[in-house]
């Protein structure tokens, strides 16, 4: 038996795990409409690569990564799009997103795809599998798991699986590693292999003693070692850095990444999806979603990415008293903005939200530093302090007493006695700091161009004005040099002042001069005497007109 | 009596050395309260307060020889940041400044756009691409929304462009709670 740590804080909210866990993971029908958004991860928006009107298969990808931190995105089924637009997306905003709509053919026929044999293949080969088999993680972050798998700079020395689980009323995991503990070992192997770990600890709360069981069935037939550790339940275990510390004892200090203390941590159902990704090259194109709260058979369902949440709920016999949904648990989940909304990676769980189920908060009363927030927070901060500077909109002391820390699990909120619904302000002061950072950004780069122009500016009119002193110089020199030249042979003398209109016309009359003196008649050369007597001939006639011609002129000059 | 005389000139001596010392090796080019101020201000190099830029209004700022209620794209809060800073009473826009905008970025109409390369010129931070008779283009990135490049184009192909809030750059809203009426 391994030695487990504690964290700091945490809570215990009634599970109600067990509504969802009486019956296998079943497959959601085919809906009519498949609705997939370009943004279901982490980083930058894939980037489209059909149009409306294309027969699409399952499997295939719509939209590929774009720049570093991206994946891709596959159409669930196959069938139709006959739509690339903006749609309302399971966002806090409520606002639309690009999307693609699928009108399945009913045939949910694949496109070609088989795997590979990882132990085989280059680290680097099996990452880009992944990252163009849209594998992100699916605990809920939807950070592409190809860059999770990179080397760093610091070796891994445990990969953990994450099983924890530790909200309320999600199953998800649980079921996956009840049905298919099997397929997570196996994915985790790869993991293994691509990160070069030694050990994979695999973290599960004891409140799930059938999963714990049938992963440590699986645990024995891999050659790799393996441990499935049940940790106590206790909100939020399941958190990456909570989980750490609870497994290894290490723990993991703020704006440090878990592999520089050589430890990386995947959710089990990425690590499934990671094997039928690498064995099967199947991309991912549905998850297990939980349904449960407001609904008649809570249950865990195969969901095709896209589904909509109404299909759902509906499969699921949605009570009629249901107003509204959640997405995630009771504590981190966001509510949807409307039941249309398409099923995306992160949505582990649906749940249909009733007022007898949750009903509203009661208004917040003002904050009496209790410090009971102080007393549960996993990240061991102090809330209190965080609420008010966030109220008073002091960012900056908010950034000093570590509100960046926060993982926003709820549990501040869960026990604040005046019902003060801390989560939203931190999460107000977190997105006004960011807004802040990226203007701040926008100005400094603003500040940075304009002064770049305007030395830009001042350099081109430096250089045109040296260009033209340049320019002037020459003809300057050119002029004295003429000076120069003109007037050594015409011995004109010194004491008679040259204004320099006149040398300037001496110089040019003496440049014409020179020019006319340098030509000379080509052609010339081979002639014969004939010729020659010829030229002669013309050049005295030639002579005589001038002379006639000059004779003629001159007198009325006179 | 010539002991204490001593003492105390040889003190002046060090000390004055030393402040002498700091002078030269501590010394601050340039004025730091126009940076600070400069660092405030938003860059949009409009020119809405009536200086050549925000450098030129910073330092006027700092010579307090200007109001700081003359920069309508740093907001009220802008205002309150230069309050803070230079110690000074927090003043609302009015008078001859134009009043606060939301965001916005320039937009050329390409197919009016006949390639005079005016707004090439007016724009203070070369958000602007083109060349003399080909099509230009706003590089909506660079763009601050100064509207300087509106004025000078002769067929009138430039509008202002309001940025909507989309998913990438939605906040969070502060944490508001309607009042219900008791029963």
């Amino acid at each position: 038996m391994t030695t487990l740590f504690k964290f700091h804080g945490g809570v215990h909210p009634p599970t109600h795990k067990a509504e969802s866990t009486r019956t296998p993971i079943a497959q959601m029908p085919l809906p009519k409409k498949l609705v997939i958004p370009f943004h279901q991860h982490v980083g930058n928006i894939a980037k489209p690569q059909v149009r409306a009107g294309d027969h699409v298969l399952k499997g295939q990808i719509i939209g590929l990564p774009e720049d570093g931190i991206s994946s891709a995105v596959h159409a669930s089924t196959s069938g139709t799009i006959t739509e690339i637009g903006m749609q309302v997306v399971a966002h806090a905003s409520g606002l639309p997103d690009l999307c693609a709509t699928l009108v399945p053919d009913g045939k949910d026929e694949w496109i070609a795809h088989s795997g590979i044999d990882f132990r085989v293949a280059t680290h680097a080969d099996v990452r880009q599998m992944l990252r163009l088999a849209g594998v992100v993680g699916l605990g809920g972050a939807v950070f592409p798991s190809d860059l999770k798998l990179r080397p760093g700079t610091h070796k891994i020395d445990t990969l953990i699986l994450n099983g924890a689980e530790c909200e309320p009323y999600i199953t998800c995991d649980d079921m996956l590693m009840r049905e298919r503990a099997d397929e997570i070992i196996r994915g985790a192997e790869i993991m293994r292999w691509v990160l070069g770990a030694d050990t994979i600890l695999v973290g599960i709360e004891d409140n799930k003693p059938e999963a714990i069981a049938a992963m440590q069935v699986a645990a024995q037939t891999s050659s790799d070692n393996i441990q499935v550790i049940a940790v106590p339940t206790l909100y939020p275990g399941g958190g990456a850095k909570q989980l750490i510390r609870v497994l290894t004892g290490i723990e993991v200090a703020a704006g440090v990444r878990s592999t520089e203390k050589g430890v990386q941590c995947f959710n089990v159902a990425t690590a499934q999806s990671i094997y039928r990704a690498v064995q099967f090259g199947e991309p991912l194109v549905s998850r297990i979603v939980t349904v449960t709260g407001n609904v008649s058979d809570a249950q865990n369902l195969e969901v095709l990415i896209g589904t909509p949440v109404s299909d759902v709920v509906a499969y699921a016999g949605v009570l009629p008293d249901t107003d509204s949904y959640i997405m995630g648990g009771p504590m981190m989940g966001l509510p949807l903005p409307a039941a249309s909304v398409s099923i995306v990676k992160a949505a582990n769980c649906i749940i249909a939200s009733s007022p007898k189920l949750f009903p509203p908060a009661p208004p917040a009363m003002p904050c009496i530093r209790c410090t009971r927030c102080a007393e549960v927070c996993p990240a061991e901060l102090q809330p209190q302090d965080l609420y008010w500077f966030a109220k008073a909109r002091e960012f900056g002391k908010a950034q000093e007493f570590s509100l960046f820390d926060c993982i926003e699990c709820g549990a501040c909120s869960y026990v604040c006695p005046s019902h003060i619904p801390l989560v939203q302000y931190y999460r107000f002061a977190k997105s006004e700091i960011w807004a802040r950072e990226s203007e701040k950004n926008a100005s400094d780069a603003a500040r940075e161009r304009f002064e770049f122009r305007e030395h830009r500016i001042e350099r081109e009119k430096r250089e045109k004005a040296e260009k033209l002193a340049a320019k002037e110089q020459a003809a300057l020199a050119a002029k004295q040099e003429a000076a120069k030249i003109s007037a050594a042979p015409t011995e004109t003398p010194a004491s008679a002042p040259i204004d320099e209109k006149q040398a300037k016309i001496q110089a040019a009359i003496e440049h014409a001069k020179q020019q006319a003196a340098a030509i000379k008649p080509k052609n010339t050369e081979q002639l014969t005497p004939q010729q020659m007597a010829e030229i002669a001939d013309i050049e005295a006639r030639r002579a005589r007109i001038h002379e006639l011609a000059k004779s003629e002129a001159e007198p009325p000059r006179e | 009596m010539l002991n204490a005389l001593l003492v105390m000139s040889g003190i002046a001596v060090l000390l004055g050395a030393v402040l002498g010392y700091a002078a030269i090796k501590f010394r601050v080019e340039g004025n730091p309260l126009v940076d600070k101020i400069d660092a405030i201000l938003p860059q949009t190099q409009c020119g809405q307060c009536g200086y050549p830029g925000c450098k030129p209004y910073a330092t006027a700022l700092a010579a307090d020889e200007a109001d700081i209620n003359r920069c309508p794209p740093g907001g009220e809060e802008g205002i309150r940041k230069l309050a803070e800073l230079l110690n000074k009473e927090f003043i609302p826009f009015g008078g001859d400044t134009n009043a606060p905008k939301p965001k916005s970025v320039a937009l050329i109409d390409e197919n009016t756009c006949i390639g005079c390369t005016l707004c090439i010129q007016a724009c203070p931070v070369d958000a602007i691409v083109g060349a003399a008779k080909q099509m230009h283009t706003v590089v909506t990135g660079e763009c601050t929304g100064c509207e300087l490049c509106v004025a000078p184009c002769p067929v009138d192909c430039i509008s202002m462009i309001v940025i909507q809030e989309k998913i990438t750059n939605w906040k969070w809203k502060y944490p508001i709670y309607a009042l219900t009426p008791a029963q």
